[in-house]
């Protein structure tokens, strides 16, 4: 991104001042690296969303923020329902409601490095991973319906999980509002036996251990030290989400026009939010986080039996479940008021800071926990929301490295075989469906996601708890 | 990765997070049928793909790039649900209506070795033109 577009605030904040038809200002939180390193697209795309009726602020992106489709990856926009606010399809994107869980072991190295390659196949024959994946589950219509409106809690009603496991889930594991008929024949076939699947891409299992902690007494605080195993889920509402996705998008598109909405790109396709469509969208939108939240429930219980087998005495409570393809209704300060706004978070984590109410009771001194998935061969990060980050840009952070190049680049760049044989040595195991798949997803084709956390530290958006580095991944 | 006959061929192009499909014809069909294979080539070899079995699809959209992005998710939906992988495409247009055949089988993992899914078309770099020797280009980045 050509830096004389914009204006330094500070070392990590940088301003887009409105032009044309832009109604904000647009604000990228990163390093001056970090925003060198972005492409063009990304500025077009922060402008873009700008211009949208309703926006309230800013148009945000965050440290990790790459070319995505309509809005940038990393992007945080909020409109305001009221002041003829939209909400968009292309500004929650595809994977909806795509997260990340953590799950404490109690476990250390030593006891993972005996049966280490033995818990990676167990792992990677009890958790389905890679293209077209099925899960052993199979849902009717009704489940399905009843799965759309519960969520982790349903999965934990059908015996997936433990009643606690909520307590550390977002929404605490059901998204209200959420209305299955607003859901379409077609997306909930696609997604009748994809229950308890990874699907592919960048979508991982991973059994970390944790190298470094920063901030004492943060770590002691969430119950993590040096040296302690955690384990990694990272996937989303699969199937379902991608048609909801996809069938709302072009609904969008093809009525903006009635709702007099001048889209500068068709993929920020959107409706205002008190409009049938608006509502409809929502609805399904809800149930596709319904969806995710049940899958990564049902992940989790295939995990749990896997190291039932192998390490019985380990216990897997729950750390934290975050989305980040989300939009969600939030009460925020603008000025001297409290204004209820839907968040757009795409491919950005909420980091919601101490004393919020939607953090558990127990978190509540620290600010939620913020999981930050790295690359198979380099680091995840956890961190917890800040008070500073509910000014900055409605309690959110980065969600991930972000890729450097493309997947077509990386193939020519590497072979599976090999960057699976150079992880083993340094201590990673990797298993997978797809050699091509590895090397599509090789480290070296993402950003550094060091200076990615760093910058969202340096910026205020959340603040360092963990280092974590894999040591046995499942990529789908 | 690209492949075809200069005139009549499909490729990929970079885009930072996802992957953009282009397929070129002679006509705005071929140009379709063309997009269809760079979209399987996304996951897997095309020329891998045993044309065994035949699905028939009908789309309609009020313009030539909705309806790309129609033909292409209504592939991504049927590889997903049935679990197949489509290797040859035959593709009728008329005004903004389509009516197409894709052959292809049930994905055997081992063979096919399929690398990613495809959530879905986009309308990023989305274009459905003709070029100035007379071909046909249909293109737009889908979501992996």
């Amino acid at each position: 991104m050509n830096l004389s577009l914009l204006t330094p605030i500070s070392e990590h904040e940088w301003h887009i001042p409105p032009t044309g038809q832009m109604r904000v200002p647009g604000i990228v939180f990163a390093s001056e690296a970090l925003v060198r390193e972005m492409d063009h697209k990304v500025y077009e795309q922060i402008t873009n969303v700008a211009t949208l009726p309703g926006i309230v602020q800013a148009s945000y992106a965050m440290p990790d923020a790459h070319w995505g489709y309509g809005f940038p990856i990393g992007g945080v926009a909020a409109f305001d329902a009221d002041r003829g606010g939209v909400v968009s399809a292309g500004g929650v994107g595809f994977d909806i409601s795509c997260g990340v869980r953590a799950l404490y072991t109690g476990l250390t190295r030593k006891d993972i490095e005996p049966v280490k390659k033995k818990l990676a196949d167990t792992l990677f024959w009890n958790v389905p991973a890679g293209v077209g994946s099925t899960g052993r589950l199979h849902l009717d219509t009704k489940g399905m319906d009843t799965m759309l409106s519960g969520g982790a809690q349903w999965a934990i009603k059908q015996g997936y999980g433990r009643p606690e496991d909520l307590n550390r889930i977002e929404e605490h594991g059901c998204m209200q509002g959420a209305i299955a008929d607003c859901v379409s024949d077609r997306a909930k076939k696609r997604q009748q036996d994809e229950m308890g699947t990874l699907g592919s891409g960048n979508h991982y299992l991973e059994i970390q251990e944790v190298v470094e902690t920063y901030h004492d007494p943060l770590p002691k605080q969430l119950a993590i030290k040096k040296g302690d195993i955690l384990i990694s889920i990272h996937c989303g509402s699969r199937g379902l989400g991608h048609q909801i996705g996809t069938e709302f998008l072009k609904k969008m598109v093809v009525a903006a026009g009635k709702y007099d909405i001048w889209l500068p790109d068709r993929e920020l396709a959107c409706a205002p939010i008190n409009s049938s469509l608006g509502q409809e969208y929502l609805g399904a939108m809800r149930a596709a986080i319904n969806c995710a939240l049940a899958n990564r429930q049902i992940v989790t219980h295939l995990v749990r039996q896997a190291f039932a087998d192998i390490l019985p005495h380990a216990d897997l409570p729950l750390m934290y479940d975050v989305s980040h393809n989300t939009c969600k209704v939030e009460e925020h300060r603008i000025g001297n008021q409290s204004r209820r706004l839907f968040v757009h978070r795409k491919g950005a984590t909420r980091a919601f800071g101490p004393g919020h109410s939607d953090i558990p009771p127990d978190l509540q001194t620290i600010g939620q926990p913020v999981l930050i998935g790295g690359t198979m061969g380099t680091f995840s990060y956890l961190l917890v929301g800040t008070e500073e980050s509910m000014e900055l840009a409605y309690g959110s952070a980065c969600h991930g490295a972000g890729r450097s190049m493309s997947r077509h680049q990386a193939t020519r760049q590497w072979k599976g075989g090999r960057v699976i044989d150079d992880l083993a040595k340094e201590g990673i195991l990797i298993r997978s469906p797809s050699k091509r798949g590895v090397a599509e997803e090789a480290p070296g084709a993402y950003k550094d996601v060091t200076a990615v956390v760093d910058a969202a530290e340096e910026a205020q958006l959340a603040r360092k708890v963990a280092k974590m580095r894999p040591l046995i991944c499942i990529k789908g | 990765m690209d492949a075809g006959e200069p005139s009549s061929r499909w490729e990929h192009f970079p885009h930072d997070a996802d992957m953009g499909i282009r397929g070129i014809g002679h006509s705005k069909a071929e140009a379709f049928e063309q997009a269809a294979l760079a979209l399987t080539a996304v996951s897997m070899d095309p020329n891998l793909i045993h044309p065994h079995l035949k699905k028939a699809f009908s789309c309609e959209a009020p313009d030539d790039e909705l309806l790309l992005v129609d033909w292409l998710n209504a592939l991504v939906c049927e590889m997903d649900t049935k679990k197949m992988a489509f290797g040859r495409f035959h593709v009728n247009l008329i005004n903004h209506k389509m009516e197409a055949t894709a052959w292809g089988e049930m994905v055997d993992q081992r063979r096919h070795e399929p690398t990613v899914e495809v959530k879905g078309a986009t309308y990023t770099e989305l274009s459905v033109h003709q070029l100035l020797n007379g071909s046909w280009v249909a293109q737009c980045v889908v979501d992996v």
